[in-house]
């Protein structure tokens, strides 16, 4: 269980309008793609889930339940860049994820629970390929295999939602196509609902059982920043006829009467 | 014509390269030595190397007459230890409140100003308030090199925190980490090459403020003895004590670098050479 549910959310910066008028419901076990130009709200979109923004108006629910308004464990998140910690092998960037849960002031493990964990950590590496490479540094990996680990390593919380902030727009094509034949299995089989924001059309349309674009459907010439960007497109890619069909129309028909 | 600036020279040239300029000051000042004894032989100016030697010798090897220590290793001991400790604890000091500060918002407005103007108090001018304050004795010292060396410290581990990426925060935080997790886990391990890095440069103010410590009221270490022989114009104790005391400010710094190697190998690996 890990629906999300945007109910009239606005996101305001000062004068400056951002996000308007969503109203989005997002099924359990989604794989929810994210479009639009640049600045119209993407990132926004994704740090109101992560947490990090709070809406001007409106809200977002986790299951029908509002959430704290910080980053925590239900919400994992792979960034572009960034995701990895420098200062930890591959092996103990899984590990502490575990030593951060059992271990409130030490945020280390010893002997057994540690054996355990490393257990599990190997698991978790093996599944995203870097298996040969458990022992090296982040600065020793492509920007692919530092990818995979932060995959791993958000993977290793089990979290509710996974968001992914343009995870694969720094990889070369051929990374990028390696990237998705992992990402699709490991999402079907956690069941998990996955949130990506991107700029690759193909990816988006690819990867998605949904994809929504995000645009302004207002415009002021004069004040251009009194009106936010919106869901302009709502396609579901679940089905299999030619055309998607456009979710959005069918809310909006549903709003109406 | 290859450009200048891509001429690189070869393994043992470099060595020799980096010789060379030693070599020519020792040169020059046997020049200037013997030309200063040839027209005066009580030259006490630029005392010959050999005479140097016999006195770093008598200092070094033999007891002293007075007091039966061994003059340069009861100075340099005495030196050593304070500095160790005035820097021990102003790395201690500088970590936890630079952490701190750096990590969190509101210790950073509460602070942050602060300490911008604690460091621009120039640490010689408390200096007669450290006298006054904690007595003539081994504490006032180690005081001046904590207060002269802390508040650089904080400032640029605290600036160093800030800059880290926030990507690497928040991801902490998905992971489960709370503030106190983060700062051990996350931060405390990233920051720690920098305040190495901090502590090579802070070695030459670091001397600074001990030897004048020294020189003002001590009555053993490195600064207190030169101090005490300029009255004697005795060049051939004092040049012999600042040569050591920069072989031991550059051994000093050698340790850090191998530290830093040692222990963070992840944080060199992009620097060249």
């Amino acid at each position: 269980m890990s629906a999300l549910s945007f109910r009239n959310v606005w996101v305001e910066y000062g004068n400056q309008v951002v996000l308007e008028r969503i109203n989005l419901e997002i099924a359990s076990g989604t794989f929810l793609s994210v479009v639009g130009p640049s600045g119209a709200g993407k990132s926004t979109f994704l740090r109101l889930i992560l947490g990090q923004e709070r809406p001007a108006q409106g809200a977002v629910l986790l299951d029908g339940e509002p959430f704290p308004a910080e980053p925590g464990p239900d919400r994992g998140i792979v960034f572009q860049r960034y995701s990895v910690f420098p200062h930890l092998t591959v092996l103990g960037n899984v590990l502490i994820g575990y030593e951060f849960a059992e271990r409130k002031f030490s945020a280390r493990l010893f002997g057994s629970a540690r054996r355990e964990a490393i257990e599990k950590s190997r698991a978790l590496i093996d599944a995203v390929g870097l298996g040969p490479h458990a022992d090296k540094y982040p600065s020793a990996l492509s920007g692919g295999m530092q990818q995979r680990l932060a995959i791993a390593q958000a993977l290793a919380k089990q979290p509710r939602v996974l968001l992914l902030d343009e995870p694969f727009g720094a990889l070369d094509p051929g990374t990028r196509a390696q990237m998705h034949a992992l990402i699709k299995p490991l999402w079907r089989d956690l069941k998990m609902t996955i949130v990506m924001v991107t700029h690759d059309i193909k990816e988006a349309f690819g990867l998605a059982t949904r994809l929504i674009a995000l645009d302004k459907t207002r415009r002021d010439p004069q004040a251009p920043e009194r009106y936010g960007a919106n869901i302009t497109y709502d396609l579901d890619l679940t089905r299999d006829s030619a055309v998607p069909v456009l979710g959005f129309l069918r809310a909006q028909v549903e709003a109406q009467q | 014509m290859t450009r200048a600036m891509n001429v690189v020279p070869p393994r043992g040239g470099r060595i020799l390269l980096a010789m060379l300029p030693f070599v020519l000051i020792a040169i020059i000042y046997v020049i200037g030595s013997a030309e200063r004894r040839a027209a005066n032989p009580d030259d006490k100016l630029l005392p010959p190397i050999s005479e140097m030697a016999a006195t770093t010798k008598r200092l070094a090897a033999e007891p002293d007459r007075r007091s039966g220590e061994y003059v340069l290793w009861v100075d340099t001991a005495a030196s050593l230890r304070r500095l160790a400790l005035g820097l021990g604890i102003a790395a201690a000091v500088g970590l936890a409140i630079g952490l701190t500060i750096g990590l969190l918002p509101v210790a950073g407005a509460g602070f942050g100003t602060l300490f911008a103007v604690l460091s621009m108090i120039p640490p010689m001018a408390v200096l007669p308030i450290l006298f006054i304050v904690f007595g003539l004795g081994e504490l006032s010292k180690v005081m001046l090199i904590i207060i002269g060396v802390t508040p650089t410290l904080i400032r640029d581990l605290s600036l160093e925190v800030s800059a880290m990426p926030r990507e690497q925060l928040i991801k902490a935080q998905t992971l489960g980490a709370s503030t106190w997790q983060v700062a051990i886990r996350v931060v405390l391990p990233q920051i720690m090459p920098r305040l190495l890095k901090c502590l090579r440069l802070m070695i030459g103010p670091a001397f600074l403020f001990l030897i004048s410590a020294e020189a003002i009221a001590s009555d053993v270490g490195l600064g207190y003895r030169i101090f005490l022989v300029r009255r004697y114009l005795s060049m051939d104790v004092i040049l012999p004590y600042v040569v050591w005391i920069t072989l031991l400010a550059f051994l000093l710094d050698l340790a850090l670098v191998y530290i830093g190697r040692r222990a963070f190998p992840w944080a060199f690996v992009q620097e060249p050479r």
